[in-house]
């Protein structure tokens, strides 16, 4: 080895010492193409919804085959969560919490179903399939006409009645926490 | 401890008399069924069993066959004793253990869909979203990163909430506080993963997201205090994680509510806002007396709840060693205090060494319990000056329906016949 080259490589090894992290050893590139196929997030302010749409009435049939066995026949009366009905009921002492009494955002709906429902079979739904059910269980609790539809514009425009019904915690308040000082 | 010499020990300054030999025996005295007494009168060494040789050395130590102990499946306030298909929850047997670490097989678990049955090999964490780098990582990446290793309480937020609306004078300490428990977990600092991705400057928030069916995913809010402790963990009390914990990697999240260390975990997506996910907007939020609920209430409060004696176990009259744990979500718990006259006067019970830093600590104080109906009741405070609210101040600031983040005083009722049984104050 030549003295520059013992000095680069000195050089060199110094900096790797010094250097907080080694990047380049760590885990390898996600390509886009596979973040595609795990980025189902949506956020209230629609980011995330696919293309596609569903109507309310396909959405009946879509919940009946594959929905109605847990959340009853409209969504009220199964053996697992109650999704319609318990307007006015959140300040009394049996408070009934559903999409349509106490669910602040209609993005959030489409979300939870595409990825976590039907539970024996989560993502199972297609795009418009996740679109047709969260618009009949929206017309379940009166915020949706019977001949309503959604996709991805529409979605996020929905109010839904408790949207104001959420006070953040002080320490985490998402308006306040990282307000540039 | 029973103090050993003759002289009154006045240990708490207020004139109050603690326990020594003498007011011991005189406390011991006439009082039927006490424990000195019945030992005295139970063996001899001679109906003890002669030594023999034992069971071939194993690979796995299993219980004594003499020690019964299992968490307890459980769903919904109210709702015991069901089909474990039916079970959310897995209570620990906070009744059963000492010391202040759970063993890994009786940590609580709160499972959304299932426990998936994950193969290291195969999975992978997906790290994207607002970074400069997004990144692919297996276990054996994270294994060969600088890992941390550090004794948590992790808490399930409907911990206590048996106990909202009425109290079940049948439940143990099981079945009121056994959704929380303290390991030592092993991991990668949630900001070393920060620092390879090069995180950008206003993506504040993390969606972290679990790899079991319903793909558990909550918003975290992306403080100095979460990016200094977070981290991500594949170690569990020196082993790697079990199953029910999250296996092969999961997020710790030292101090916050249960559900936000994501098990199972296989993806951490930053952005600028939160993403207001099915559990942090119809699930973990808490609704107040006035129908408005309280949302990102992420850290767990100080609490405390005596182990023994506790709900169902029977009593005899004279010594008792009170013992429990405390815990606080804010940092260290610096003082337990306990009443055994219903809250009408408290003294220090003794904090066991080492209490760290948002992990349960266990503590003790000795009674002498005169067979007289009583109740009795722990309080702790934390090293940020909180303390412990009493039942009647809490639900008249949060109401009852609130489901989560119940950290009231747990009262225990004593009856005439020594047995304890849930109460609400």
């Amino acid at each position: 080895m030549s003295s520059t080259s013992k000095t680069l490589f000195a050089a060199a090894f110094a900096l790797a010492l010094a250097s907080p992290v080694l990047a380049t050893d760590f885990g390898r590139p996600a390509t886009p193409d596979e973040i595609a196929l795990w980025d189902i997030d949506v956020r209230p302010d629609g980011k995330g919804l696919p293309a596609g749409s569903g109507t309310v009435a396909h959405g009946k049939e879509i919940f009946a085959d594959n929905c109605a066995v847990c959340h009853g026949d409209n969504g009220v009366g199964g053996i697992k969560d109650r999704l319609a009905g318990g307007q006015g009921t959140l300040a009394s002492n049996a408070p009934v919490k559903t999409v349509g009494s106490y669910w602040p955002y209609a993005t959030t709906l489409f979300d939870y179903i595409h990825r976590a429902m039907p539970y024996q079979a989560p993502g199972s739904l297609s795009n418009d399939d996740t679109y047709a059910v969260a618009a009949y269980i929206l017309s379940l609790n009166g915020i949706l006409p019977a001949d309503g539809k959604l996709d991805r514009d529409s979605l996020p425009k929905i109010k839904m009645p408790n949207r104001d019904g959420f006070v953040p915690d002080p320490h985490f308040d998402p308006a306040k926490l990282f307000e540039k000082k | 401890m029973i103090t050993q010499d003759d002289d009154v020990v006045d240990r708490d300054g207020a004139g109050k008399r603690r326990l020594s030999r003498r007011n011991f025996i005189a406390a011991s005295t006439g009082l039927a069924g006490s424990l000195v007494a019945g030992r005295a009168a139970a063996d001899s060494l001679a109906d003890v069993p002669p030594r023999e040789v034992g069971a071939d050395l194993s690979g796995r130590s299993e219980r004594s066959q003499y020690v019964k102990i299992s968490r307890i499946p459980e769903a919904t306030p109210g709702k015991r004793n069901i089909d474990p298909s039916d079970a959310i929850n897995s209570k620990t047997p906070l009744d059963k253990l000492f010391g202040s670490i759970t063993p890994s097989d009786l940590h609580y678990e709160r499972s959304h869909s299932g426990v998936p049955d994950l193969d290291p090999a195969k999975h992978r964490l997906l790290v994207h979203g607002m970074v400069k780098k997004p990144l692919v990582f297996n276990v054996e990446d994270l294994k060969a990163m600088p890992s941390i290793s550090r004794t948590v309480f992790i808490e399930c937020t409907g911990n206590g909430w048996e106990n909202w609306k009425k109290a079940d004078p049948d439940l143990t300490v099981q079945n009121t506080h056994g959704l929380v428990s303290t390991n030592e977990w092993t991991g990668v600092p949630l900001k070393f993963i920060v620092d390879l991705i090069g995180k950008e400057r206003d993506s504040n928030w993390m969606l972290a997201e679990g790899g079991d069916a319903a793909g558990v995913a909550r918003s975290i809010p992306l403080t100095d205090e979460i990016l200094n402790e977070a981290f991500i963990a594949y170690g569990q009390n020196g082993e790697p994680l079990r199953p029910a914990h999250g296996f092969p990697m999961r997020l710790v999240m030292p101090g916050f509510e249960g559900n936000l260390n994501i098990k199972w975990l296989r993806r951490l997506k930053f952005g600028d806002r939160p993403w207001m996910t099915r559990w942090e907007t119809a699930r973990y939020t808490q609704l107040q007396a006035d129908g408005k609920a309280e949302q990102f209430q992420l850290r767990m409060d100080t609490n405390s709840v005596i182990t023994s004696p506790s709900g169902t176990m029977v009593i005899k009259p004279g010594y008792q060693r009170i013992t429990g744990l405390a815990w606080s979500g804010h940092g260290k718990i610096t003082r337990v205090e306990i009443s055994t006259d219903g809250a009408k006067t408290w003294q220090d019970a003794q904090l066991n060494s080492p209490a760290l830093p948002k992990a349960q600590s266990r503590f003790q104080m000795d009674w002498v319990w005169d067979g007289k109906p009583t109740k009795i009741v722990s309080r702790s405070t934390d090293d940020k000056g909180n303390l412990q609210p009493d039942r009647k101040s809490f639900i008249a600031v949060t109401g009852s329906n609130a489901l989560f983040h119940y950290n009231a005083q747990q009262t225990w009722s004593i009856d005439e016949t020594g047995r304890v049984r849930n109460v609400l104050d």
